[in-house]
């Protein structure tokens, strides 16, 4: 046994804020409690009853005092409101230029998947000093990626991809657990976040098994599951191309517009009647069962970097 | 000996308990008084049952590799615990022991509006608590008392429709509680019993059964969804088969977040009534009492999603909860100052329940002000799922709910048994409790902080210190719980003879016979003063 901290260890950009919020809900807290306690001990003794007949006078109750303990606690806490959500908000959203990596939960293990294309079981290697935006989602049940040296916390749901980042500020392996219960060994779905300097990384990066890139992993899917046949590149097949089109709107049958982000382009796969791009048949068979979740990252993966290039009738000729 | 004891009764007048004897008259009774026995007889089973899984939950933490079971076995045990103390101990505890017994008494009525009706939900709630026995028997349940799909739904196989149809069907139960109280509040008190006249109890009843009636539904409908993608694979919950996984917790916790103002409010509603009583005086701001409680009761309808601020929901509807979830606090604040002011030049005396009375303020105000953790986004991201959680609602449920129910069976008991219990080993239970909570739960909050995720069953080396001084701590509390059990029984048959009205409280209930005759009253009272007439003016013309 060892003697505990009163704090988790702060090893994120974020951590430091979030922990000042905490103390100052923690000072209202004990301010709160001692000044009820010592109220109460106060009268306690103040006022015990001294005979047995003794029967004080009633006090209605007092209008000013009930204005003045409600203003109170709404004052303070709106400016709990206002501070916690600006906070939140404030990190909602990942920097630009953030490194992206695929989290994918099942029973009870954490896979990961660097853009490079290393791969690693419950553990999480990343630089110092950067911010990392992982892209998660479940295989099975709902899980809880959660690093508290980091303060982050989100479900990895299965069926959708959810999002969250963070920039480690201090060198280290920090616990990671999963926090939502997902069965037997929920305990053992625990791993580890290696925060290495960026010199390091690289070298870590270059010492892994030297595979292939996400994005090539995800040509490959792309390849095998015949996708090239219809989503013809210079726009003249059945499909519309794909170039250019992640992080970009695109107009629907229905007249409406979506972002092609993660969770689009998951539908698209899996779903393909749901959203229907303007000018096309709703022809394409559903891929559903037909690619892991892994796979399914792969490919996307892929269509973020056929995002980038332009839509140009003669790059890429297989698209 | 037994002559010794029983010679008072010979005197005794005709009262609920001795007016017939047997078990039919208790099994086809239709007194609200002996079916609030019956209740009392079966939360209590409910209790120690809820509460022996706590404690092998708490043995088996000693250790980080964990020390008793398997973690299969553990969860199992945890979610056990929480099922049987929430829907069969902590829902029906206040509102169908105390407010079954005191309802009709405070309003001074003969009997609740539907008699049969109420003997018919207490079948209903033992039916329920058999299937969820059963389960438990036959293999137990593995999902946490929160069911969360997909894993409840397809991954589990332990016994979830046998759990899902108990909780269901006792929650009918519920609703014919709710029912009864609404119509008695509504359409039975005495002749100048106006609403403001009403002690806050009945307002806490009355707020509490609009709950159950407008909530309960909503679980049974969630648990039958539940069941039927369990045994039939219709798709609702889990994404292989189309459905939505996040759809259950938006309406499980519509029901479930409300389910806390269930358990908390009959507290508010109890302490209310002790706290007039030890101080003698009239409680301070009675219609900003009365009325917070509704204002809770409905806001707490409109939180549910800060439940859910890290499934990924968008950010904007955890803005909105976490907003309306700071709204609850205010009258939650409010209350808690009322009744310290109610002290105030009062007449304090120190029995037993005002002990737990007080103990209640204490623990509700920390279990209150530890929800702004919780409702402020930031910090929930941190502390959801943590033991900063389990700690959080121990101090609502056990530090409110549980001290609220001890102190009233506390203070209602002479009315109920006829017979007094020793003061000194009531006093010195209280103290334990209250001591041997904290020493659990406290622990807990600092636990959390440090990131350590409920629901494990094993756990990392460096959180083992604040494990084992939960666990010291719950060993004084599993004392401090046996202490009352035993002194209770003894007393029924042991105790003093009570006079009909011990404490010198106000309220119809003490203005009857301890125990009350089968019918209440011999004549239907009048009201002519308001609730807590304490002050002498009022007690010179009583």
């Amino acid at each position: 046994m060892q003697s505990f901290p009163f704090q988790p260890e702060q090893a994120s950009s974020i951590a430091k804020s979030v922990d000042q919020l905490y103390l100052f809900l923690t000072a209202v807290t004990l301010f709160f409690t001692a000044l009820i306690f010592s109220i109460i001990f106060y009268f306690m003794v103040k006022y015990r009853r001294r005979s047995p007949n003794e029967r004080p006078k009633a006090i209605e109750g007092s209008f000013p005092l009930e204005v003045l303990w409600t203003a109170i606690p709404t004052l303070i806490v709106a400016l709990i409101f206002v501070w916690s959500s600006v906070l939140y908000f404030r990190n909602a959203e990942p920097p630009k230029g953030a490194m992206e990596i695929f989290v994918t939960g099942k029973q009870w293990m954490w896979k990961v998947e660097h853009p490079e294309g290393q791969r690693e079981i419950n553990e999480l290697h990343v630089p110092l000093g950067r911010p990392v935006k992982l892209t998660m989602t479940s295989e099975d049940v709902i899980h809880d990626f959660f690093v508290p040296a980091f303060r982050v916390k989100k479900d990895v749901l299965p069926g959708r991809y959810t999002t969250l980042w963070f920039e480690a500020t201090k060198v280290g392996t920090f616990h990671l657990f999963c926090a939502q219960y997902c069965g037997a060994f929920h305990a053992g779905m625990i791993g580890s976040i290696i925060v290495q300097e960026p010199d390091e990384y690289e070298r870590w990066l270059a010492g892994g098994a030297p595979g292939e890139s996400v994005e090539q992993a995800g040509e490959k899917v792309f390849q095998a599951s015949g996708c090239p046949t219809c989503h013809v590149a210079d726009g003249t097949g059945l499909g519309p191309s794909l170039l250019g089109v992640y992080g970009n709107p695109v107009k629907l049958t229905t007249g409406e517009t979506v972002a092609a982000d993660d969770a689009y382009m998951r539908e698209s796969i899996l779903l393909p009647k749901a959203k229907i791009v303007l000018g096309y048949s709703p022809i394409m068979p559903s891929f559903q069962g037909q690619m892991t979740d892994e796979q399914l990252n792969n490919v996307i993966a892929y269509l973020r970097a056929l995002g980038k290039a332009q839509p140009k009738p003669k790059e890429e000729g297989k698209q | 000996m037994s002559t010794a004891t029983l010679e008072p009764r010979v005197h005794a007048p005709r009262n609920y308990l001795n007016a017939d004897y047997g078990w039919k008259s208790w099994l086809f009774t239709l007194d609200h008084k002996r079916i609030a026995l019956l209740y009392m007889v079966s939360v209590s089973f409910f209790f120690i049952i809820g509460g022996s899984f706590a404690v092998l939950m708490r043995i088996h933490l000693v250790e980080p590799q964990g020390a008793l079971v398997q973690p299969e076995t553990y969860n199992k045990l945890f979610t056990l615990h929480g099922i049987v103390m929430i829907f069969f101990f902590l829902i029906p505890s206040i509102p169908a022991v105390l407010g079954n017994f005191l309802v009709p008494l405070m309003v001074g009525a003969r009997d609740l509006a539907f008699p049969k009706l109420n003997l018919l939900s207490w079948y209903i709630y033992i039916v329920g608590g058999m299937f969820t026995l059963y389960s438990a028997i036959a293999g137990g349940v593995d999902t946490g008392w929160t069911f969360y799909t997909p894993y409840s739904s397809t991954y589990s196989n332990t016994q979830v429709t046998a759990v899902a149809i108990g909780v269901f069907i006792t929650g009918f139960s519920s609703i014919l509680t709710g029912l009864n109280f609404i119509v008695t509040i509504h359409k039975m008190r005495a002749p100048g019993l106006t609403w403001f006249r009403m002690p806050l109890f009945l307002w806490a009843m009355y707020a509490t059964s609009i709950i159950m009636v407008l909530g309960t539904p909503v679980l049974a409908i969630t648990l039958f969804l539940l069941a039927l993608e369990h045994l039939f694979h219709v798709g609702i919950f889990s994404p292989a088969l189309g459905g939505d996984p996040l759809l259950f917790q938006h309406l499980f916790w519509f029901y479930s977040h409300p389910a806390v103002y269930i358990m908390i409010l009959p507290a508010m509603g109890v302490v209310s009534e002790i706290i007039a009583c030890f101080a003698r005086k009239r409680i301070f701001g009675y219609k900003i009492i009365a009325f917070s409680s509704v204002a809770i009761a409905v806001l707490g309808f409109l939180v549910w999603g800060h439940h859910m601020f890290v499934t990924g929901q968008s950010v904007y509807a955890g803005l909105i909860f976490s907003m309306l979830s700071f709204l609850v606090a205010i009258p939650s604040a409010i209350k808690v100052f009322n009744w310290t002011s109610t002290l105030y030049k009062g007449s304090i005396s120190y029995e037993a329940p005002m002990l737990y009375a007080l103990g209640f303020i204490g623990l509700f105000t920390m279990g209150g002000l530890t929800g702004l953790f919780l409702a402020s986004l930031a910090t929930d991201v941190h502390l959801n799922g943590t033991y900063f959680i389990v700690a959080h609602f121990h101090y609502i449920m056990v530090g409110g709910a549980v001290m609220g129910y001890l102190g009233g069976i506390h203070f209602w008991w002479p009315k109920i048994s006829g017979r007094k219990y020793p003061d000194m080993w009531a006093r010195i239970g209280a103290v334990i409790i209250f001591i041997g909570f904290n020493l659990t739960f406290f622990p807990q909050f600092i636990l959390g902080y440090l990131g350590m995720p409920r629901r494990y069953a094993f756990y990392p080396a460096e959180f083992q210190v604040l494990n084992v001084m939960s666990s010291a701590g719950a060993t004084v509390l599993g004392v401090g719980y046996m202490i009352p059990l035993i002194y209770l029984i003894w007393s029924m048959r042991y105790g003093p003879i009570s006079e009909p009205n011990p404490w010198g409280a106000t309220g119809l209930e003490w203005k009857t016979a301890s125990p009350p005759p089968t019918e209440n009253f011999a004549q239907i009272p009048v009201v002519t003063e308001e609730a807590y007439a304490y002050a002498p003016e009022e007690a010179a013309g009583d």
